[in-house]
């Protein structure tokens, strides 16, 4: 073997290998599981999943269906997923994400057609919480993913999210409008993002470190707040209005699709915009160009005449100022009032959100959509009743996230710079 | 060992920041790249250590009157003078001095010596309050101290100190043995849990390549939620004739001996914190697994190439860690809440460790220190909530800011106007 062989194949051959089959082998985990399920507790009756809510055009009938059959149903296409997967991985290619999609959505009938056995399942209603949970994880992520595009770690987001809990509420409260609450969010969100710029951008300090130590900053400090100001005058501080539901005209009014998607906050339809001008502009305009290039290779940047620090700066602070969006979600639209530590680490979620949804705006969005799905089905399932202790469905998102990260992520490829101080020599 | 330990320690220390000062400007100008390349955690480890001591009292200054500033801002009495400021400007002067000088002299009392106390033992009480808080905090960031040495980031203090303090209690309540076998077995089991639960993270950072810092976190929300199922079931933790998700008291065979006698609550947990920082230090600078460690942590290309096992070194770095922070959990279990483990037991301590690490500059007596001075504010803090109703969330506020600037000397020497040698 000449010399070159023998450098270049290991390698390839040792990097790619076991990357191929970590899909069929997380495949094939959570197709035993679903089997184990009715395996070892089988479901008599049926499971009846309801489609159409008030105010729709016209109403799909409601679908029952045997549970055990469903679920049984389910494990042989999980099978038929999992072997095509193998097979793709014997013949060296790489599974479609397609692929992995249907196996979830697949996996996730089979598991609800078994935990609603003999009862009925709001799927609209599913769908629609699951959408309105996201919405501060989406926001986080897009603000995480903008940031690390540019070449800066933000673990800060859940003290973005909280700040922005806490400067909405305030606001909102004093003003009176809701409007001012979505803008006070904003500034809030961007002032934890310009300490995470002085400290990381400006005096390189390692940056995961800055975004811990942030987060516990702002936990202090809304605390210290809650508890010094804001209890003692909670009417006049802490009391914002909320947002009210706005239904679309005719959007709102198509089945299935309308009750998810139309009839929401306007923060829902803030997301939509966002979420698409942030992936139009990130791969489309001369900005998004340029912060990428500052967070890939920040020195040719440089050279080609970008102000790094400047486009650096720039962007961590609309990053920031999305993340507060975010925040402004839980104290405009969701809990009545401002409660110390009301994130409750939903910022270190939309975190995972970011390195899942590998760095890019869409597929982040679809991670904390899922995210949202998962704890959204946690509290449907907690009503109508569930086989399963709920400490174990509130843990599957998170179990769910390991799987994922390790098995069909992996070796996740970060922006080049990211987390690298730009140092001008 | 004992006498040798602290004499070695700050030797090294300087040794390792005097190279890091002279290697600095050498780097960037030869290449930046090279830098860059170099592990992310060299460069932070470099930019802490450089500090100097100045930088660090300066720090401590800083985030001291910030919190002032907080105080002053939220006193009622000093927005009450304020109200007429213009009219008798002095009185908002005496109101800020007394609730700033009220606010650190009961955080002074309430952290180390409490002259208002009528008997000895009432006013030295406070230091041993301080030593009993920092017991934990010194036990998990010593774990989260020596995952940054070897390049890793464990945010999953929470999930372990909680499945770690969790076993514990399981082994002292359902066993009923002898104390000399029972403690020590509890305390095993529960650090043996813990680092089974931190070697997670490790392990699939070795073979798969997940970034830790997920699994970490995601692993402190799985730990929450099975110790939480565990306390509601009667056959694993949950007390018998009782509907709550808590477990029995802790039997007096399972509990931390009290050091200073019942009139203190110092218990044996700091001795257990004293003994891990020796031997986190022998570790790290006396064998060979620490000295792969400290490789991996500098530069895994290198390591690699140098025939380590960079995987085994990260994962074998957090079984130790989770065993480390395992013992903080078990601290909280069998000596400083003994009337039953919750799924609260944790009390945030996993994630305070990780700015005491930080403080610590990631070296097992720099992390014993920072363990005690935050012990001191907690003590302190919880003093200060009692007797002036100052939050003690401004601990908080007041912690993070000092590991900021001490992160950021630039900055620090910027604000007073020091000659910095960068310049």
């Amino acid at each position: 073997m000449s010399a070159v062989a023998t450098t270049v194949k290991p390698e390839g051959v040792a990097e790619r290998v076991p990357g191929l089959w970590k899909t069929p082998s997380v495949l094939g985990v959570f197709t035993v599981l679903v089997a184990l399920l009715v395996l070892i507790s089988p479901r008599s009756g049926d499971s009846t999943f309801r489609w159409s809510r008030q105010g729709d055009w016209f109403s799909i009938p409601d679908v029952s269906l045997p549970a055990n059959a469903v679920v049984w149903a389910a494990v042989l296409v999980c099978l038929l997923c999992t072997a095509y997967a193998a097979w793709n991985a014997y013949a060296g290619r790489k599974s479609p994400l397609l692929l992995v999609a249907v196996f979830a959505v697949v996996a996730v009938a089979g598991f609800l057609a078994w935990a609603v056995a003999g009862k009925t399942l709001p799927v609209v209603g599913l769908l629609a919480g699951s959408l309105a949970l996201a919405v501060p994880l989406v926001f986080g992520a897009l603000g995480g993913v903008l940031g690390e595009r540019a070449g800066v770690v933000n673990i800060a987001i859940d003290g973005q999210l909280l700040f922005g809990a806490f400067g909405a509420a305030i606001a909102a409260s004093l003003t009176g409008s809701p409007w001012a609450g979505l803008v006070a969010a904003m500034v809030a969100g961007m002032l934890v993002a310009l300490l995470l710029g002085l400290f990381a951008i400006t005096y390189w300090v390692e940056q995961v470190i800055v975004g811990v130590v942030l987060n516990v900053l702002v936990i202090g400090f809304t605390s210290f707040m809650f508890s010094q100001v804001l209890s003692e005058n909670a009417a006049a501080l802490n009391n914002p209005p909320h947002f009210p539901r706005w239904e679309i005209p005719l959007l709102s009014g198509i089945p299935v699709v309308g009750p998810i998607f139309f009839r929401q906050t306007v923060l829902v339809y803030l997301m939509y915009v966002a979420v698409f001008l942030i992936a139009w502009a990130l791969y489309r305009s001369k900005w998004g160009l340029r912060v990428r290039a500052v967070g890939e290779h920040p020195k040719a940047a440089d050279t080609v005449g970008i102000n790094v620090i400047a486009t650096r700066y720039r962007t961590v602070l609309l990053a920031g100022a999305i993340a507060g969006i975010g925040g402004a979600t839980y104290t405009l639209v969701s809990v009545p009032s401002f409660g110390r530590e009301m994130t409750g680490g939903a910022g270190y979620i939309a975190l995972a959100a970011v390195i899942f949804g590998k760095w890019d705006p869409i597929k982040a969005t679809l991670a904390a959509l899922l995210f949202g799905f998962a704890s959204n089905v946690e509290s449907v399932l907690s009503v109508i009743g569930s086989p399963v202790p709920s400490q174990f469905m509130l843990m599957l998102p998170y179990v769910v996230t390991i799987f994922a990260v390790a098995g069909l992520v992996g070796h996740s490829r970060a922006p080049a710079a990211d987390g690298k101080p730009y140092r001008k020599s | 060992m004992s006498e040798k330990g602290p004499e070695n320690e700050p030797a090294e220390t300087t040794k390792v920041t005097d190279d890091d000062v002279v290697e600095d400007p050498q780097d960037s100008a030869a290449d930046t790249d090279r830098v860059a390349e170099a592990s992310r955690w060299h460069v932070a480890l470099r930019e802490i250590t450089t500090g100097n001591a100045l930088v660090a009292v300066l720090s401590v200054f800083l985030a001291m009157f910030f919190g002032s500033l907080m105080i002053l801002f939220t006193d009622a009495d000093v927005r009450y003078g304020m109200s007429y400021f213009f009219a008798r400007p002095s009185d908002t002067f005496i109101y800020a001095w007394e609730a700033i000088s009220g606010a650190y002299v009961s955080l002074w009392r309430g952290a180390v010596f409490n002259d208002l106390g009528s008997t000895f033992h009432q006013q030295i009480k406070p230091i041993t309050e301080t030593l009993k808080f920092a017991a934990p905090l010194t036990l998990a960031g010593l774990g989260i101290g020596l995952t940054f040495r070897a390049g890793l980031f464990n945010i999953g203090g929470r999930g372990q100190m909680l499945l770690g303090g969790a076993a514990a209690a399981f082994v002292a309540v359902k066993l009923d043995l002898p104390m000399i076998v029972h403690l020590p077995l509890a305390i095993l089991v529960g650090a043996l849990v813990a680092a089974l639960w931190g070697g997670i993270a490790g392990l699939l950072k070795a073979l798969t390549g997940a970034h830790e810092v997920i699994v970490t976190i995601m692993l402190n929300y799985v730990g929450y939620y099975l110790v939480f199922y565990a306390l509601t079931r009667k056959s694993l933790l949950q007390a018998p004739n009782s509907g709550n998700p808590k477990s029995s008291p802790m039997p007096e065979s399972a509990i931390l001996p009290d050091l200073l006698g019942p009139k203190f609550n110092l218990h044996a947990g700091f001795l257990l914190a004293v003994l891990a920082t020796f031997l986190v230090w022998w570790i790290l600078n006396r064998s060979a697994l620490g000295y792969r460690f400290r490789a991996v942590g500098e530069n895994p290309a290198a390591a690699k190439a140098a025939g380590i096992n960079v995987g085994l070194a990260y994962f074998s770095a957090f079984l130790i860690s989770g065993a480390l922070v395992g013992l903080a959990g078990v601290n909280q279990v069998l000596g400083s809440v003994t009337d039953g483990a919750t799924s609260g037991l944790d009390a945030g301590i996993g994630f305070d460790a990780i700015t005491v690490a930080l403080l610590g500059r990631s070296r097992p007596f720099g992390i014993l220190a920072a363990g005690i001075l935050f012990g001191a504010f907690k003590s302190g803090g919880f003093f200060m909530q009692a007797s002036e109703s100052i939050p003690v969330d401004i601990v908080l506020v007041i912690q993070s800011l000092i590991v900021l600037f001490l992160a950021a000397p630039p900055l620090v020497k910027a604000i007073f106007r020091l000659p910095s040698k960068e310049a």
